[in-house]
C-alpha cells in the first residue's frame, strides 16, 4: 500500500477507536478503507487548496489594498492543469473502486454458500445443513463466505459496516455477494434500503466464530434437515421427478450436475446454469427450454415459498447423479458430526407453502 | 470594511412610479399577468411558502433523530415525514427555486427582451406549480406518503397503504411546470437575444440556466411517464415492475434515475449562474475563464444524462455496467472542479469586497466542494458499496444541495433584491444570517458524514446507541441553521418598506438588468438595446463612471 | 471616450403603429421573430414529447426481448385489418391537416374548413376505432390487472387457443409465457392510451380552430396556431406510425 503495515494498524486503530471508522472485520475491509483514506487526503489537499485560494487572494486582494482589479480573460494552461490533474486523481479513484467493487461481487468458486431471504421487516438466513436464523448470521472466520440474497416482498438491502459490504436484496432475482470475516466477534447488521414501518427494525447481529465454535454452533442449531434434502423431499412432493427422473426417455432433462455447466438452450445460445438460472427455470420455464426438449413444464409461481425454492436449488446443486436419489445425496458434509443420530427422520418437507 | 455599494441620496430618492409592480392594480392583474417579473415574484412567495413546510418536516426528523429510540412519533409517522421532507424540498422547491424565480426575473433583461417568448405558458407554468404544490399538500393532509421520495417499486406500487397515488399525480404536474419553464427559456435564449448578443456576450446566468433548461426539458418527462406507469400499477395492477407478473423492478429504478439525476444538475446550474454573477461583481472583474465556465456548464448537462445508474451500483446490475457508469460519474465531476478554480482565480487580481452575497457565495463554493468531492467518494464503485444508502449519501447531497444550491440561491436573491423591490436590505444582519447559516449548516450535516461512514442507515426512525452524539450534534446545528433562514424572511420583508431606496445599480455591476431602473419598467426597455460592450466588462463601467453618460429607461 | 454604449435610440413605434401587423405580441421586435420563436418552442416541445414516449419504447424493447413468445401471441391476437385501417386514416388525416395549413397559408376559407373537418372526422374515426379494439379486448379479459371486476386479466385463452387460432398458425404457450402477456397488453394499453390521449387533445384543439375558422379566423396572415397544430398533428401521427408495426406487426406472416 506504500505505507508502512505498522503506520497503517496504527492508523487504522486510532480510525476505529476515535469512531471514524467501523472495526475491519473482513479481508477486503483493509483495502477499501486504504481507498478511502486515499480520497479524504485527496479531498482535504483539494479543500484546503480551495480555501487558501479563496481566502488568500480575498485578503491579498481586498478592495482596501486593491482598488483596481486587473480584468484578466483566462489562461489555457491553468485550465489545463485543473482538468487535467482533478480528472488522473479521479480516474485512479475510479480504477481502484472498480477493482475492489469486481473483488466484492465476485465470489471465489470455493465460498462457502448461504441464502439469505429478505422480508418486511427480518432477515431469514439459511445454512446449507439446515440451520435457520433470523436477524442473525453465524459465520466461520477465514473463510470465504457466499451469501445468495433475494427478497420475498420490497427491496431490501443486507449491510455489514464492519465488512464494508452491503448487497440489495431484490424480489424476483437472486444477488450475491462474499466476505471472509477474520476477526471473531459480533457485528451489525443493517438493513439500508428503506422498506417500509419497520425499516430500522430490520437490524441484527453477524456472530463471526472460529471454525470450533461454528462447528458447534451447527450441530446446535441443526433442524436434522439439510437444505438439500429439504430440497430433495420437495423435489418429489412437487412431482418434479416425473419428468426429471434422468432416464433417457425423460419428458425433463436429467438434472445431475447440472449446476456448473453450459447448457445449450432451443435458441441456440448457451447459458450457465447458476443458483439465478434454476430458480428462473422453476418460475419461468418457458423463457428458456433446454435444446432437444418440449416447453412443457409447468411453473410453480406462486406454489412454493422462496425458502423452498432455495432447497430446491441446493439439491440440484448437490446432485451428482440420479441413481437412487436419496442415496446420491452426499450429506455428511453438510451436516454437522452427529454421533449416533439418526438421520433423514425429519417430519415431511419444508417449504410447501403459499409465500 | 469597505463596500461597493453605491446609492442614490436618500433624502431625495424615489422609487421610480412606473414599474412593472406598479404597472397594474388589482389581484386579477397578478394573478393573470403575463409579466415575466411579476410570476417570478408569484413564485418567490410560493417557493419560500413550501420551503418552510419542507424546513418544518427537517425539523420534526432532526427532534426524532434526538434519541435512538423511534419515541417521539410512530415510525410509520417518521416515514411519511421524511418521504414528504424530500418531495416538497426537491419538487416544490429546489427545483423551481433560482430558474423560476432568479431566471424567470432577469434571463429576458440580461439578453435584452422584454419579455420571454411563451408569457402565458410561463404564467401557466405557475399554476401548474401550483396545482402539483396543491395536491402534495392535500396528500400530506390526507394521511401522508411513506415510500421516500424515490417511490421505490414495489414498495410503492403494492405496499404501501398511503397516498402515493396523489403524490405521484402532483408530481407529475409539478414537472409540467418546469418543462414549461425549460421550453421558455431556451427558446427566448435562442431567439430573442437582442441586436449585438451574441452567445458569447451572455452573462454565464443565462449559459447555466440554458444549460438546465435543457436537462428539464429532455429529463422530465421520463419522470412523468415513469410516475403514470406507477400510478397505473398500483391503481389497476398492470404488471410492469411487478417479478410476479414477469415486470422488473429493476426497470423503474432506471426510468426513475433517468430523470433524477440530471434533476440533481438541474438543481445546482442555475445556482452555479448566480454564482459567476456574484463573484464577478464582488471582485470587479470578468469570471476567469469566460469560456471554460460556459462550457463546462453544458458539459455537466450533457454528461449528467449519462450516469444514472451510479444510483444503482449495489442492486445487481452487471459489473460491467457499473465499470461505465462510475467512468462516467468520474467525468462528470470534472467540470464542477474547473468552475470552482475558474471561480476561485476571479478573485486573483480582483478588487474584492465582502457584502452578503459574497458571503453566500464563498458558503458555496466551500460547502460545494466538499459536497462535490464526497460524490466522488461514491462515484468510485467499490466505496460505494461501503456509503451507499448511510447517512454519507444524505450529507453528500445536503452538501451540494443545501451547503451549495440554497445558498446559492440566498445568495441570488440578496444580490438581485434591489434589482427586483428598489430596497437594498439591511447589511449587516444579513452578513450576521449568512453566518449563521454557515455555521449552523455545517454542524448540521458534518457529523452525518461520520456517522455515515460508520454505518448509520439512512431513513431509520431508530438506530443503535453508539451513533447518538453525532446525531444529537447534527440536531443542535439545525436549530443555529432554522435561526439562519428565517432571518432573511424577517429582514427581507422589513426591507420592503424601510430598505434603503436602492437605484439603478447599487452594486455597480455589469450586465443589462444593472443599466434599467429598479424595480423595472413592465416592459424592461423602453427601446430594445443593441449591445456592443463584452459581457463583465467592468473597463467599459469605470471609464462610464469617468464621463457621466444618461441611461435609458 | 469611445461610444460604446449599451442602450441606442432605437424606437420602431415612433413610425406609428401600422410599423407591425396587430396580432404580433409587444414582446417580439418583429412579426419574423415572433413566428421563429414559437415554431422553434413548438418543436422543442415535440422533443419532450418524443422523450415521453422514449420510456414506454424503451420498456417495450426490454419485455419483447425477454418474452418474444408471449409478445407475438398477444400480437396476433389484434384485428390487423382494424390496425391498417386506423393507419391509414391517420395518415390521411396528416394529409388533410397538411391542406389546412396550406390553405391557411393561401388564404382560402372554405378550403381550410373543409380540410379541418375532414382531419376531425379522420381522427374521431380513428378513436372510434380505437374505442371498438379496446371493448374486443375487455371481452376478451385482456385488460390487465383488475381495472373492471368480472373481467381481470385472464391468460387463458394462450393457453388454451380455440380452434380457429390454431388453425391459424397459433402456438400453445405454455402457463408462465402465457402470463406474460399481460406485460404485452399493459404496454399495449399504456402506448395506445397514452397516443390516444394526446389524439383527444388534438381533436378538442382541431375543434376550437374549426370554430375560429368557420368564423373567418386565420385569413388575416395570423397562422402561427395552425401551422404549430399541423406539426403536433404530425407528430401524433408519426407516434401512430411507431407504435402500429410494434404492437400489431410482431412476426406477422
Amino acid at each position: 500500500m506504500g505505507l508502512s503495515p505498522v503506520i497503517w494498524q496504527f492508523l487504522v486503530k486510532w480510525m476505529v477507536n476515535f469512531a471514524i471508522i467501523p472495526p475491519e472485520a473482513s479481508k477486503i475491509a483493509p483495502q477499501v478503507d486504504a481507498l478511502l483514506v486515499f480520497m479524504t487526503l485527496v479531498s482535504l489537499v483539494g479543500l484546503v487548496l480551495v480555501g487558501l485560494l479563496i481566502t488568500g487572494f480575498s485578503i491579498i486582494y481586498r478592495r482596501d489594498k486593491n482598488p483596481v482589479a486587473t480584468q484578466i480573460e483566462g489562461s489555457t494552461l491553468l485550465e489545463a492543469t485543473w482538468t487535467i490533474i482533478p480528472l488522473g486523481l479521479f480516474l485512479v479513484m475510479f480504477v481502484w473502486g472498480s477493482v475492489l467493487y469486481f473483488r466484492i461481487y465476485t465470489p471465489p468458486p470455493n465460498a462457502m454458500n448461504i441464502y439469505v431471504v429478505g422480508k418486511q421487516w427480518m432477515w431469514k438466513a439459511e445454512h446449507p445443513g439446515g440451520q435457520h436464523e433470523i436477524n442473525s448470521l453465524h459465520v466461520p472466520n477465514d473463510r470465504p463466505i457466499q451469501l445468495t440474497l433475494i427478497s420475498q416482498d420490497v427491496f431490501h438491502s443486507f449491510s455489514i459496516p464492519a465488512f464494508r459490504v452491503k448487497r440489495e436484496a431484490i424480489p424476483g432475482r437472486y444477488t450475491t455477494v462474499w466476505f471472509e470475516a477474520t476477526t471473531p466477534g459480533t457485528y451489525h447488521l443493517f438493513c439500508t434500503q428503506y422498506c417500509g414501518t419497520q425499516h430500522s427494525g430490520m437490524i441484527g447481529e453477524i456472530v463471526v466464530q472460529t471454525p470450533e465454535e461454528y462447528k458447534r454452533w451447527l450441530a446446535g442449531s441443526t433442524s436434522g434437515i439439510s437444505l438439500a434434502q429439504n430440497g430433495e423431499r420437495l423435489f418429489a412432493s412437487l412431482s418434479c421427478n416425473a419428468c426429471h427422473n434422468g432416464q433417457p426417455d425423460a419428458r425433463g432433462p436429467s438434472l445431475a450436475d447440472v449446476y456448473g455447466s453450459k447448457l445449450m438452450l432451443t435458441s441456440g445460445s448457451p447459458v450457465l446454469v447458476d443458483e439465478a438460472y434454476l430458480r428462473q427455470a422453476i418460475l419461468n420455464p418457458s423463457a428458456h427450454i433446454t435444446q432437444g426438449y418440449a416447453p412443457i413444464m409447468p411453473t410453480y409461481q406462486g406454489q412454493i415459498s422462496e425458502e423452498g425454492i432455495i432447497s430446491l436449488v441446493e439439491y440440484i446443486k448437490n446432485l451428482s447423479s440420479n441413481y437412487r436419489v436419496q442415496q446420491t445425496l452426499n450429506t455428511s458434509t453438510l451436516l454437522p458430526e452427529q454421533p449416533d443420530k439418526p438421520s433423514g427422520k425429519a417430519a415431511g418437507a419444508q417449504g410447501v407453502t403459499k409465500p | 470594511m469597505s463596500s461597493i455599494v453605491s446609492l442614490p441620496d436618500q433624502a431625495t430618492a424615489r422609487i421610480p412610479k412606473r414599474n412593472y409592480i406598479t404597472n397594474e392594480n388589482g389581484l386579477m392583474s397578478w394573478l393573470l399577468t403575463g409579466d415575466h417579473k411579476r410570476i417570478a415574484m408569484l413564485y418567490l412567495i410560493s417557493i419560500t411558502f413550501f420551503f418552510f413546510i419542507g424546513g418544518a418536516l427537517a425539523g420534526l426528523i432532526r427532534l426524532e433523530l434526538l434519541t435512538p429510540q423511534s419515541d417521539l412519533m410512530a415510525s410509520d409517522t417518521y416515514n411519511k415525514i421524511f418521504t414528504m421532507h424530500g418531495v416538497v424540498m426537491i419538487f416544490l422547491f429546489l427545483v423551481p427555486s433560482v430558474p423560476a424565480t432568479l431566471g424567470n426575473f432577469l434571463i429576458p433583461i440580461m439578453v435584452g427582451a422584454k419579455d420571454l417568448a411563451f408569457p402565458k405558458i410561463n404564467l401557466l407554468s405557475w399554476y401548474l406549480y401550483l396545482v402539483g404544490g396543491g395536491m402534495t399538500l392535500y396528500a400530506m393532509i390526507n394521511g401522508g406518503v411513506d415510500t421516500g421520495w424515490t417511490f421505490t417499486t414495489p414498495m410503492s406500487t403494492h405496499f404501501s397503504n398511503t397516498n402515493v397515488v396523489t403524490t405521484g399525480l402532483a408530481i407529475f404536474v409539478a414537472g409540467f411546470s418546469s418543462i414549461f419553464t425549460g421550453l421558455n427559456f431556451i427558446v427566448t435564449i435562442h431567439r430573442m437575444r437582442a441586436p449585438g448578443m451574441t452567445w458569447f456576450k451572455l452573462p454565464l446566468f443565462c449559459w447555466a440556466h440554458y444549460a438546465a433548461s435543457i436537462l428539464m426539458v429532455l429529463g422530465t418527462p421520463v419522470l412523468a411517464i415513469t410516475l403514470v406507469l406507477v400510478v397505473l400499477e398500483r391503481t389497476i395492477g398492470i404488471g410492469v415492475f411487478d417479478p410476479t407478473k414477469g415486470g422488473d423492478p429493476i426497470l423503474f429504478q432506471h426510468l426513475f434515475w433517468f430523470y433524477s439525476h440530471p434533476a440533481v444538475y438541474i438543481m445546482i446550474l442555475p445556482g452555479m449562474g448566480v454564482i459567476s454573477e456574484v463573484i464577478s461583481t464582488f471582485s470587479r472583474k470578468r469570471v476567469f475563464g469566460y469560456t471554460a465556465v460556459a462550457f463546462s456548464s453544458v458539459a455537466i448537462a450533457v454528461f449528467g444524462f449519462f450516469v444514472w445508474a451510479h444510483h444503482m451500483f449495489i442492486m445487481g446490475v452487471s459489473n460491467y455496467a457499473v465499470l461505465v457508469f462510475s467512468l462516467l460519474t468520474m467525468l462528470v465531476a470534472v467540470p464542477s472542479a474547473i468552475k470552482i478554480f475558474n471561480w476561485a482565480f476571479t478573485l486573483y487580481k480582483g478588487s474584492i469586497t465582502f457584502e452578503t452575497p459574497m458571503l453566500y457565495a464563498f458558503g458555496f463554493m466551500g460547502l460545494f466542494t466538499i459536497g462535490g468531492l464526497t460524490g466522488v467518494f461514491l462515484g468510485s464503485a467499490g466505496t460505494d458499496i461501503h456509503l451507499t444508502e448511510t447517512y454519507f449519501i444524505v450529507a453528500h447531497f445536503h452538501f451540494v444541495m443545501v451547503g451549495g444550491m440554497l445558498m446559492a440561491f440566498l445568495s441570488g436573491v440578496h444580490f438581485w433584491w434591489p434589482k427586483m423591490t428598489g430596497r437594498m436590505y439591511p447589511e449587516k444582519i444579513s452578513q450576521l444570517a449568512a453566518v449563521v447559516t454557515f455555521i449552523g449548516f455545517n454542524f448540521t450535516f458534518f457529523p452525518q458524514f461520520l456517522v455515515g461512514m460508520l454505518g448509520m442507515p439512512r431513513r431509520y426512525a431508530a438506530y443503535p446507541q453508539e451513533f447518538q452524539v453525532l446525531n444529537v450534534f447534527s440536531t443542535a446545528g439545525a436549530s443555529i441553521l432554522g435561526v439562519g433562514y428565517l432571518l432573511p424572511i424577517i429582514y427581507l420583508i422589513w426591507s420592503l418598506k424601510y430598505g434603503e431606496i436602492a437605484g439603478n445599480n447599487p452594486w455597480q455591476a455589469t450586465g443589462l438588468e444593472w443599466q434599467i431602473q429598479s424595480p423595472p419598467l413592465t416592459e424592461n426597455f423602453t427601446t430594445i438595446p443593441i449591445v456592443t460592450q463584452d459581457v463583465y466588462d467592468y473597463e467599459w463601467l469605470e471609464r462610464q463612471k469617468e464621463h457621466e453618460v444618461t441611461h435609458v429607461g | 471616450m469611445s461610444d460604446s454604449h449599451a442602450i441606442a435610440a432605437h424606437d420602431p413605434h415612433a413610425e406609428g403603429h401600422a410599423a407591425h401587423p396587430p396580432y404580433q405580441r409587444h414582446h417580439f421586435v418583429s412579426m419574423e421573430q415572433q413566428t421563429e420563436t414559437t415554431s422553434f418552442g413548438m418543436w422543442l416541445f415535440l422533443l419532450t414529447e418524443i422523450m415521453f414516449f422514449g420510456g414506454l419504447f424503451t420498456a417495450y424493447l426490454i419485455y419483447r426481448n425477454w418474452y418474444y413468445p408471449a409478445f407475438v401471441a398477444a400480437s396476433h391476437t389484434l384485428d390487423i385489418k382494424l390496425g391498417a385501417f386506423n393507419t391509414l386514416l391517420l395518415i390521411t388525416s396528416s394529409f388533410t391537416m397538411a391542406m389546412g395549413v396550406w390553405c391557411s397559408e393561401t388564404k382560402r376559407k372554405a378550403g381550410l374548413i373543409w380540410s379541418l373537418i375532414a382531419t376531425l372526422i379522420l381522427g374521431l374515426g380513428f378513436l372510434g376505432i380505437k374505442a371498438v379494439e379496446y371493448h374486443e379486448k375487455y371481452v376478451k379479459d385482456h385488460i390487465p390487472g383488475h381495472a373492471f371486476p368480472g373481467h381481470a386479466f385472464s391468460p387463458q385463452g394462450f393457453i388454451h387457443p380455440d380452434e380457429e387460432a390454431l388453425k391459424g398458425g397459433e402456438k400453445v404457450l405454455a402457463p408462465d409465457m402465457a402470463a406474460k402477456t399481460e406485460v404485452y397488453f399493459s404496454l399495449y394499453f399504456a402506448m395506445t392510451g397514452m397516443h390516444a390521449v394526446h389524439m383527444i387533445i388534438g381533436i378538442v384543439l382541431l375543434c376550437g380552430m374549426l370554430i375560429k375558422a368557420l368564423r373567418g379566423g386565420y385569413m388575416d396572415g395570423h397562422i402561427a396556431f395552425v401551422e404549430n397544430f399541423g406539426l403536433y398533428w404530425h407528430f401524433v401521427d408519426i407516434v401512430w406510425i411507431f407504435l402500429f408495426p410494434l404492437l400489431y406487426l410482431i412476426s406477422r406472416h
